[in-house]
């Protein structure tokens, strides 16, 4: 894969160096905090934007020569040019037709087979060859913020993903509420979240970096809070910010996770659970209840009815009650 | 019975609280006010459409001549005042969301909910009660003349779609009096479109706006598809046809086949909704992939029912125009039977991000990218049909050169997104929103657009203002191009669609662009109707009642404008392609008949107008939870078609000697004009008689 990686930019040197000065201007604004695919700090981000170049520059074999002939059509045929052949009854030309499907067809197949191979390289199921070994970590789509789970470490955290550079970062993701859309537009692609499902998303930051990651799929009033921030950091800092939340970070029990679960933003959430050793609108969790990402994809599985009151994000969900002394 | 139950029992959940203009008064806010004034409007508008026509004494007019018509003219003309009714204000909510988001900055003065609302009914208006309506209208009017038709095959199921496809628009128009629309988006995701999630009538409203107008468009499919194949004058083989006959095959194809998915997919949400069902929702076995897929198996091929109708205006009007006949004819039936058929095998494509296997993907995106082959193939025919022509840069014209630059960037946009990896990345975001209005918008809106003011001389007899006509398309196209050609750029940057308000600052100046062309759109929109005014004020100066003020290639040219009820005093015989125009050459044109026929036309009903108010008070029922009034509408809606069935005096005779009458009339207006070339169009000399330019006639060598 690194190979076809390293193909595609080759190809469209000039291309891609346009393509990376709009970048920079449109990113300019936000330069601490990237969040588009245009100034990637990943592989698969900067396959996929090589690849955008690569199918806009085959396209424009068909299309520049609609741009400059309807002009020259217009003005040559034009009422008033005498001058001009008028043919009314010619309507067909085998050589001509030949050229119009003949190209178009060309173009998409070289096009199909680029897809063919962009589609396999960068599936987000399969893990990037990475030195380092994989990172676990597990993704529940909550309305409206983000909980993950490092299953290894025994930590958990909202709206803040730390991960180490040049690892190849496994995520496993679910809902439990409505769909949602998971993305991290600087390191890869979009994957659906669903409620009793599970998908995949492989991630590899190759540079450290603050990269937005989101939800863009509407979900309700707090949609657009529904930011977090990708921390990539060097494998050290990466286990310094590890013991922090180990150390800084409060217990995620069951009833303590139903009452997360309940629609708030990462910011209200925060001022129930969080401290003042954590950044604004995030929340550490320093001991973790094992096996809770399975137990929320299973709830939804057993074949008996979850009700309203016990489905996290519905309008009728009842959270478990906070312990006394506990502000909620 | 306590006085609680009795109200419950007789209202459901519609009570004082449900007014929409409440909240303004408790609660008052910018976004309330918007609110509260979008329903006065409608009561004012409603009211105000009340008070004119009984001032204009036009009741019985409106009664006998449109609303029981079953004149395939005239239900046309009502649903492209239907359509231009509810673009009005789905334009006015776009410029509403693009006020919002260019002052999104981290807020904005519309709320997350109200934005939400906004954005819903904007896609569900725009895509069933503005495009569709518009279609419909421009198919019903103008295949029947193209055919050579009398009528369509079935008048009374025509007015009943009719009538179901306004029940829809008028649910939505009353949601913004009682209740409140979903926020659930055009396309209705559960769960979040759940009971669980959203229990109030948003989505009940969404779901009954779609099953009734579904059924009333699969019923058009059926109509039109039948009338294409069962009504063709003799002679006119199905390659002799004109090629937005062919566009409209292909588009029945789709609504026949690509509306029924939507129409079961929202039945069973409302199974989901009202009796506790589960296909669904998160839990015991549901699951909303299969709602996903149930909509896109309707979704895609409906963007292809769309633009395939506007390929076909276009194809009249570039041949038209161009003063030529069609190149690639056989091409372009092929290339648009080729899309119809393919638009069915692509709908994953909307998908691509929900976790199946790259190998699926592939297939899909694939079949996507081939879509981009035959819809090249049509651009090319197009230009080679202006190649050697004599244009005029008439309305439609100028339509059409918005439309090949501005279709193309989307075609281009739409291979892009064809592919899963760019996907991954833009989709959900402001990117996708700029593409399929990219496509919409030139396409579909400017085809539609261009086909009014094509044809509007036939229907009205008097052409439409020239210089608003200009003014309304240059308005569309730099309009267009300002308010979505920067939502590309900030689908780049990662802006999410559906987007109340953002923290990016950089987001801002792309959002102020885009504000300036919804004020292009707006003025557009308003424009169409001061054009309307204006060209009414003028009509005795701007008549062409010969009917044929654009030297018309195709059968309904060869009539008088606006035609009389029976379409044709006689019946065409049709000998070639472009029949009129080969007519006009040989002579054979505006010949007297030697003996005319008593004609048979269908009686008028009041059906469809029953099941028009039938079914718009079943659906505030099922919305509001008011069973006894669902049942008894339910059952009168059924014993309306049942009582239907046992009327049997369906038609009535008009003499052959009044058609003689009016056949020979109209051709003695004939005789008396004068003809004239081209330049002259758009004067007022022209008054629908058209002298032949061939180029023997005009000294250019061929």
């Amino acid at each position: 894969m690194m190979s076809f990686l390293k193909s595609l930019p080759s190809n469209f040197g000039r291309w891609r160096f346009l393509v990376m000065g709009l970048s920079i201007l449109l990113i300019s604004a936000c330069s601490e905090r990237r969040s588009s695919f245009l100034d990637p700090g990943g592989p698969i981000a900067a396959a996929q934007r090589a690849h955008l170049i690569e199918v806009v520059a085959w396209t424009m074999i068909a299309i520049l020569p609609v741009f400059i002939l309807v002009p020259m059509l217009l003005w040559r045929y034009r009422y008033k040019n005498r001058k001009a052949r008028y043919t009314p009854n010619w309507e067909f030309s085998g050589w001509l037709d030949l050229v119009m499907w003949g190209v178009p067809f060309i173009i998409i197949a070289v096009l199909s087979t680029l897809l063919i191979r962009s589609t396999h390289a960068l599936d987000p199921y399969k893990p990037i060859a990475s030195e380092q070994p994989p990172l676990a970590v597990q993704v529940v789509g909550l309305d409206w913020k983000w909980l993950f789970v490092y299953p290894d470490l025994g930590i958990a955290t909202v709206n803040e993903l730390a991960i180490p550079t040049d690892t190849s970062v496994a995520l496993d993701l679910t809902s439990d509420t409505v769909m949602q859309s998971f993305i991290v537009p600087a390191l890869a692609g979009q994957i659906y979240v669903m409620a009793g499902m599970r998908t995949k998303l492989h991630v590899l930051a190759d540079e450290p970096g603050t990269f937005e990651g989101e939800n863009v799929q509407f979900t309700g009033v707090g949609f657009t809070d529904q930011k977090f921030e990708t921390l990539a950091m060097s494998p050290e800092d990466f286990a310094a910010w590890s013991a922090r939340v180990k150390k800084d970070g409060v217990v995620l029990d069951a009833a303590t996770y139903g009452r997360l679960a309940a629609a708030s933003t990462g910011r209200q959430a925060h001022e129930t659970f969080g401290s003042a050793q954590m950044p604004d609108g995030v929340i550490y969790f320093g001991q973790v209840k094992p096996g809770l990402f399975d137990s929320i994809i299973h709830r939804y599985m057993q074949g008996t009815p979850v009700p309203t009151a016990e489905q996290p994000g519905a309008t009728g969900y009842v959270p478990p009650t906070a312990p006394r002394g506990d502000s909620q | 019975m306590t006085h609680d139950q009795m109200t419950t029992w007789l209202f459901g959940r519609l009570d004082i609280s449900s007014l929409a203009i409440l909240p303004a008064i408790r609660n008052p806010s910018t976004s309330e006010f918007i609110a509260a004034g979008a329903a006065i409007i409608v009561i004012v508008g409603g009211i105000g459409a009340v008070l004119l026509i009984t001032w204009l004494g036009a009741w019985r007019t409106l009664w006998r001549d449109w609303l029981t018509s079953t004149d395939h003219k005239r239900i046309g003309i009502m649903y492209i005042v239907l359509a231009l009714v509810m673009m009005t204000r789905g334009v006015l909510e776009a410029g509403v969301m693009r006020t919002q988001q260019a002052f999104g900055l981290g807020g904005g003065f519309l709320t997350p909910e109200h934005f939400a609302e906004l954005f819903t009914t904007h896609g569900t208006i725009m895509i069933f009660f503005v495009a569709m309506p518009l279609i419909a209208g421009i198919v019903n009017y103008i295949v029947p003349l193209q055919i050579g038709a009398r009528d369509m095959s079935f008048p009374v199921m025509n007015q009943i779609s009719l009538g179901l496809t306004t029940t829809g628009a008028v649910l939505l128009m009353l949601s913004l009096l009682f209740g409140q629309f979903s926020t659930g988006t055009w396309s209705s995701y559960p769960p979040y479109t759940g009971i669980d999630f959203q229990p109030g009538p948003g989505p009940d409203y969404w779901i009954w706006t779609i099953v009734f107008s579904g059924i009333g468009t699969t019923m058009s499919g059926i109509n039109f598809a039948v009338t294409i194949h069962k009504e063709r004058a003799p002679g006119m083989t199905l390659f002799k046809m004109p090629l937005f006959c062919w566009t409209v095959i292909c588009t029945s194809i789709i609504m026949i086949f690509a509306l029924p998915p939507l129409t079961v997919a929202a039945l069973m949400l409302a199974a989901d909704r009202y009796m506790d069902f589960h296909f669904f929702t998160n839990d015991l076995g549901g699951n909303m992939m299969n709602f996903v897929n149930l909509f896109w198996l309707f979704g895609h091929p409906e963007v292809y029912l769309l633009v395939i109708p506007a390929y076909g205006v276009f194809s009249e009007t570039i041949a038209t125009f161009s003063g030529k006949r069609l190149y690639g004819y056989t091409s372009l039936v092929f290339a648009t039977m080729a899309i119809a058929v393919l638009s069915f095998c692509v709908w994953l494509h909307h998908f691509f991000t929900m976790g199946q296997s790259a190998n699926v993907n592939i297939a899909f995106g694939i079949a996507s990218m081939l879509i981009a082959v035959p819809t090249g193939v049509k651009v090319y025919d197009w230009m080679a049909t202006m190649f050697r022509g004599r244009i005029r840069m008439t309305v439609p014209m100028i339509y059409a050169i918005g439309f090949f630059y501005l279709f193309v960037i989307g075609g281009l946009t739409g291979v892009i997104l064809a592919n899963p990896t760019i996907t991954y990345q833009v989709h959900n975001t402001l990117f996708l929103v700029a593409h399929f209005h990219n496509v919409i918008i030139p396409g579909v809106v400017f085809g539609l657009l261009s086909g009014y003011h094509y044809w509007f001389p036939k229907a009205f007899g008097f052409r439409l203002h020239e210089g608003w006509g200009r003014a309304v398309a240059l308005l569309w196209i730099f309009g267009f191009s300002f308010a979505f050609l920067p939502l590309y750029v900030v689908g780049f940057m990662g802006m999410a669609r559906r987007t109340a308000n953002y923290t990016d600052p950089s987001y801002q100046p792309m959002m102020w662009l885009a504000l300036f062309g919804a004020a292009l759109i707006v003025s557009a929109v308003f424009s169409i109707l001061i054009q309307l005014w204006v060209s009414i004020r003028n009509r005795a100066a701007l008549a062409a009642p010969v009917g044929d003020p654009w030297n018309g290639r195709t059968l309904e040219w060869s009539v008088s404008s606006p035609p009389p009820a029976y379409n044709f005093a006689v019946i065409p015989q049709v000998e070639t392609r472009d029949d009129f125009a080969d007519a006009k050459t040989s002579g054979r044109a505006y010949a007297d008949a030697e003996r005319y026929e008593d004609i048979e036309m269908p009686n008028n009903t009041a059906i469809g107008l029953t099941i028009c108010v039938l079914t718009t008070i079943l659906g505030m029922a099922l919305i509001f939870y008011i069973w006894w009034l669902a049942i008894l509408s339910g059952a009168l809606v059924l014993i309306a078609f049942i009582g239907r069935t046992y009327i049997l005096d369906n038609t009535h005779t008009i003499p052959g000697a009044e058609v003689a009458a009016g056949h020979k009339a109209w051709l003695a207006q004939v005789r008396a004009a004068s003809p004239i070339t081209r330049d002259a169009e758009t004067s007022t000399a022209n008054r629908g008689l058209a002298r032949l330019e061939l180029p023997e006639f005009t000294g250019a060598a061929e």
